[in-house]
């Protein structure tokens, strides 16, 4: 089936190597749209993880009868049709968590890096393998929607969790945390040029991460004459 | 030659047949959903609905089935609306007691503010509630309830308390708070709800005469 090597390999490459929103800088539209705060962002990447597990598993189901020449359309049209039966099954039988997860579904089906993930791995590999992918990789941009939302809300608003009570009911209101207590909010945190601000930020920490990394491998080879 | 064209033509023939079984399965996935969900989510939206009802016309006013008592009111420059708007009439036996109000104030800061506003039948505001904008999150949002309480200060007014001089944000020497940098947000909304009240005291005889539906006119 799958070895543990093989699933190791998948995760590192959708947390780190290959993350979404840092190094294939695929998705950005809901991911600056909707990082406002971390719950926000906590949201959409669960939601979209939850999609892009469904709709990798669907299309790697089918690649053996999708002809290339219509591989684009039929998974097009799958991932659509599972996005709707989400949403619609959502609505039906969870409806408090859809009135706050509800408007994020249809932006994921905006999200190409659902297409991308069907397309260039799940459409060449087995369906087990093509879940997990998707599961890494979905859970990559959820860590970079939640780094991106807790700068953005605590240069933004001061606070950390906040509209943590829609999620979990009022009670929950408890764990919002004030980082800075008094604070005046800073608009242009929130407001899109804060989700370009921040995303450049996080993506020159990676750069400068790796270079980093890299340079300390090559110091470790000894030389050899 | 011809087996060339034979050979694109089955393979074409054969595409199109796949995409065609997608797409005949994948609709009647959806059909299938939306059959079994639909009464669901009617009713989720139904009670949806009620709780907002419920925030501004307390159930102890009145009796009837509000949900059922739903109207249409016809485009109003007052209620700020463009497209009908809906209207509910709260009864207590016959009497007509209150009602609740679709507005739009349409100068937000960004776009459109959808209230509901609840009206006693002597024109007193029972509560107001956003139901849908777009302003600032972090900024302009505190209109929302959900947000903070702000919007409670117009539980009780009317018309007449306060003057209608005293319609404004305090900046502008009004009796309504707003936060200080975001006064264009709570502008709009007091104006709008002001607007709704004139409405009302207007429209005061047609709008409580209405009859209620669901209830087989003699």
């Amino acid at each position: 089936m799958i070895t543990r090597q093989e699933i190791l390999d998948l995760f590192r490459n959708g947390l780190f190597k290959q993350n979404t929103g840092l190094v294939q800088l695929l998705g950005l539209c809901p991911l600056l749209a909707i990082s406002s705060s971390v719950i926000n962002g906590l949201s959409l990447g669960l939601a979209t993880t939850l999609v892009m597990a469904a709709s990798s598993g669907a299309v790697s189901g089918v690649r053996n009868f999708v002809p290339n020449e219509i591989r684009i359309p039929v998974f097009v049209l799958i991932i659509a049709a599972l996005v709707t039966v989400i949403d619609l099954t959502m609505n039906a039988f969870v409806h408090p968590l859809y009135l706050v997860l509800g408007i994020f579904i249809p932006l994921i089906t905006t999200n190409c890096i659902v297409l991308a993930r069907a397309d260039a791995f799940a459409a060449k590999n087995r369906p087990l393998h093509s879940v997990i992918d998707a599961v890494a990789m979905g859970l990559g941009l959820t860590l970079v929607l939640l780094m991106l939302g807790a700068i953005r809300e605590v240069a933004g608003q001061g606070t950390l969790l906040s509209g943590i009570d829609l999620v979990f009911g009022a009670e929950a209101q408890r764990f919002v945390v004030h980082v800075l207590p008094n604070y005046q909010g800073f608009l242009l945190a929130i407001l899109p040029p804060g989700a370009f601000l921040a995303l450049g930020l996080l993506i020159a920490a990676n750069n400068w991460n790796k270079a980093r990394a890299e340079q300390r491998t090559r110091a470790a080879v000894p030389v050899t004459a | 030659m011809k087996d060339v064209v034979r050979a694109a033509l089955d393979n074409s023939l054969r595409t199109s047949a796949i995409l065609l079984v997608f797409a005949v399965v994948g609709t009647a996935m959806l059909a299938f959903t939306h059959q079994r969900t639909e009464p669901n989510i009617t009713r989720s939206q139904q009670a949806e609905k009620l709780t907002l009802l419920d925030q501004v016309l307390p159930r102890s006013l009145y009796d009837n089935d509000l949900l059922a008592s739903q109207q249409l009111l016809p485009p109003s420059d007052l209620l700020g609306t463009r497209q009908p708007s809906a209207m509910w009439v709260a009864r207590r036996g016959a009497e007509p007691v209150a009602v609740a109000l679709e507005a739009i104030a349409p100068d937000g800061y960004s776009g459109n503010i959808h209230l509901l506003i609840g009206i006693t039948a002597d024109g007193h505001i029972t509560g107001v509630r956003v139901t849908a904008h777009r302003e600032t999150p972090g900024l302009g949002d505190y209109i929302d309830r959900a947000k903070s309480p702000w919007i409670d200060q117009f539980t009780g007014t009317s018309l007449v308390e306060p003057p209608l001089r005293h319609w404004r944000v305090a900046k502008d020497g009004g009796r309504f708070d707003a936060r200080a940098g975001a006064t264009i947000t709570p502008r709009a909304v007091v104006k709008a709800v002001k607007d709704a009240l004139e409405y009302y005291s207007r429209q005061r005889t047609a709008l409580l005469a209405a009859p209620a539906q669901g209830v087989p006119s003699p």
